[in-house]
């Protein structure tokens, strides 16, 4: 193991250990040790194409690792395939929504809970009486969830997702998200083309949804300051696929590295 | 629950119907090619009128609520036509055709409108089901309505075999792959001599129990062509085809073949096996195509490799483009319209991959979504939030 702040010695959620990511030559991760601990929310930041986006997709099973070893609560998840990595109980969000702007919200919040509905044919369909308790119950469930969000939302569980604004897909997108019960939620720069005030709405309806699902662990990768200081307790900097630095907002804020590398002060 | 009762609505609604059937019996019934372009120009302007002032769409709304009126009207609609033109030969095997190709379509709508599998060969996979109804009707005793199963089983078996190719390759690859087969599929007919050649096979008629479908009927002195049994026993099996295709949409499966067609990468974010549902796909639709093969092939009784060109593959996939990617009723108009109007109106038939080339070409710039578009999943139809 690393030698970084252990957290007072707890074990980490998700632990990765010399993780390196290689496109060709070019070095997308460079033997990064990371650490997230269970119920916390941990702020990735740093510049662009400085690995944080890669870190999520070798994570999730989206790219094959080059080096290095990924353990998730006790598992080794090292190039488990992303199905295997999202029963596991990793969910996530993706930079530039990947919703299925044709289909209705509720469709697209049921894509995220693959893995609690029964998904054999003869169940789907013959046993229609089933399979339609199966319906009513992911129904009321995924309202429940939307309403965290946003009331009015949660009635318009069948239109198409493409009619709604931003802020309502990037709600609809954590759901999906959500929907499963994972036990760490990977948020890739949710505030991506939102406004000053969608944003810190969808931050508040974040900090809601952390407090009811007892248990959530969350990484976000934001770009805004004000959100990573107002949500993260920890914070994870890099660079060029290297950690630079880590710590509480206030303390990586003050780091000279991170401040000559992101920050942008000389 | 169930949809508020609207009497009114439900008035409008037959008196559509019956103005339909009737449109159809006139359209089937006269001969005169002038009288034929005439009541096609009338049929647009009549619909594209009606849309105008919303009646479609609202009859649209009413219906799309309830599935077991509109099931029983086409099918009720259906018998009515048959009984009128119960001794015309042409125009019943005309609409045996459209229902055939309508229980193929609904393979390759499986396949192409929820999983984004194209299929090109899917004259091919008609094919297979014709092929192996000649073969097994005329070597085996096997009971003929279990042969239309086996035809299904047949395509879906060869269609294993291919969708391994395809799996490795995405979009307009694994198509060119598809179409690959199809033309391989035509020259290995073509060459072999146990299956005809290029004189094709003759195909027995269907048998039930010694009920021959194939000898023209006589009720009380009124002679009803053989067609009438096919379109009876089409329409059956269209039924059972129709509420699988539905149930496949309106469940978690149809879900899933939408999410694999729409992102495979953030389906399999969320642990979808895309493979495990292309196959799914590809192998039900292939069924259904060779099932509806194997009836085809009985009630023509001779089959041969030119039946099975490119050019009807390509004839399938316009419907399913034409009729609305992923909408079953959509393929309703959509056959209707390929198959039925080169074969009244005659002055076109020559031209009419021309036509069938434009149509698509014309859908695909202005209506994307086809004649009839696909609408919202409802896992069950008028289901209201308590």
């Amino acid at each position: 193991m690393s030698a970084t702040p252990n957290n007072n010695g707890a074990i980490p959620l998700l632990a990765a250990t010399g993780l390196s990511k290689l496109f060709g030559g070019v070095v997308a991760l460079d033997k990064l040790d990371l650490q997230v601990f269970a119920n916390q929310i941990l702020g990735l930041i740093g510049p662009n194409g400085s690995g944080k986006t890669t870190f999520f997709n070798v994570t999730t099973g989206i790219y094959p690792v080059s080096a290095g070893r990924v353990v998730f609560d006790g598992q080794d998840i090292t190039n488990l395939s992303t199905q295997a990595v999202y029963r596991a109980g990793i969910s996530r969000t993706f930079q530039r929504s990947r919703l299925s702007l044709a289909l209705s919200i509720f469709d697209n919040i049921m894509i995220g809970n693959h893995k609690r509905l029964n998904q054999g044919l003869w169940f789907n369909l013959a046993r229609r009486d089933a399979f339609r308790r199966q319906f009513e119950e992911s129904f009321e469930e995924a309202r429940e969830l939307v309403q965290v969000f946003d009331a009015p939302l949660a009635d318009r569980m069948f239109e198409a997702i493409g009619g709604f604004p931003m802020i309502d897909r990037r709600r609809i997108e954590i759901c999906r998200a959500l929907i499963s019960r994972p036990k760490l939620l990977l948020l890739d720069e949710p505030s991506a083309g939102m406004t000053q005030e969608e944003t810190t709405e969808l931050m508040d309806d974040i900090l809601e949804v952390k407090d009811r699902f007892h248990g959530l662990t969350i990484v976000i990768i934001e770009h805004e300051m004000g959100v990573i200081e107002r949500i993260t307790e920890r914070c994870v900097v890099l660079n060029f696929g290297q950690k630079i630095s880590e710590g509480a907002y206030q303390e990586i804020a003050r780091d000279r590295l991170v401040q000559e590398a992101y920050l942008g002060i000389e | 629950m169930t949809a508020p009762q609207d009497p009114r609505s439900l008035a409008w609604t037959i008196g559509a119907a019956v103005v339909v059937v009737l449109y159809v019996i006139l359209l089937l019934g006269v001969e005169s090619q002038l009288e034929i372009a005439g009541l096609l120009a009338a049929g647009i302007a009549a619909v594209a009128v009606a849309a105008r002032f919303g009646v479609v769409a609202r009859l649209g709304r009413f219906l799309g609520e309830r599935d077991a009126l509109l099931n029983t009207l086409v099918v009720a609609g259906t018998l009515v036509v048959t009984a009128f033109f119960h001794g015309d030969a042409f125009v019943l095997l005309l609409m045996a055709t459209v229902i055939i190709y309508f229980i193929a379509c609904l393979g390759l709508n499986l396949q192409f409108g929820y999983s984004g599998v194209l299929n090109f060969a899917g004259a091919a996979f008609f094919g297979i089901g014709c092929y192996t109804s000649a073969v097994m009707t005329a070597h085996t005793a096997v009971p003929h309505l279990l042969i239309l199963f086996a035809g299904g089983a047949m395509a879906a078996a060869i269609g294993s075999i291919l969708i391994l190719p395809v799996l490795r390759t995405y979009s307009h690859y694994s198509a060119v792959i598809t179409i690959a087969f199809g033309l391989l599929f035509k020259i290995f007919l073509e060459v072999n001599d146990a299956l005809g050649g290029p004189q094709g096979l003759r195909v027995k008629g269907m048998n039930v129990l010694g009920w021959k479908f194939n000898s023209n009927i006589d009720i009380g002195g009124i002679e009803v062509s053989f067609y009438v049994n096919y379109i009876v026993l089409g329409l059956v099996l269209l039924a059972l085809a129709f509420t699988f295709v539905r149930r496949v949409e309106r469940s978690w499966i149809g879900l899933n073949l939408d999410a694999v067609r729409l992102d495979e990468t953030a389906a399999a974010c969320f642990g979808l096996n895309i493979t495990r549902w292309k196959i799914t796909a590809f192998t039900l639709g292939n069924f259904l195509i060779g099932l509806a093969g194997a009836l085809f092939a009985m009630m023509l009784g001779f089959i041969a490799p030119t039946n099975f060109t490119f050019g009807d593959s390509l004839i399938l996939v316009s419907i399913v483009l034409l009729g609305g990617i992923g909408n079953p009723w959509g393929l309703v108009v959509a056959t209707a319209i390929l198959i039925v109007v080169p074969e009244k109106l005659q002055a076109i038939q020559e031209y009419r991959f021309l036509l069938f080339a434009a149509m698509v070409i014309l859908i695909l710039l202005f209506r994307p979504e086809g004649l009839l578009p696909r609408s919202l999943r409802a896992y069950f139809p008028g289901w209201r939030t308590k």
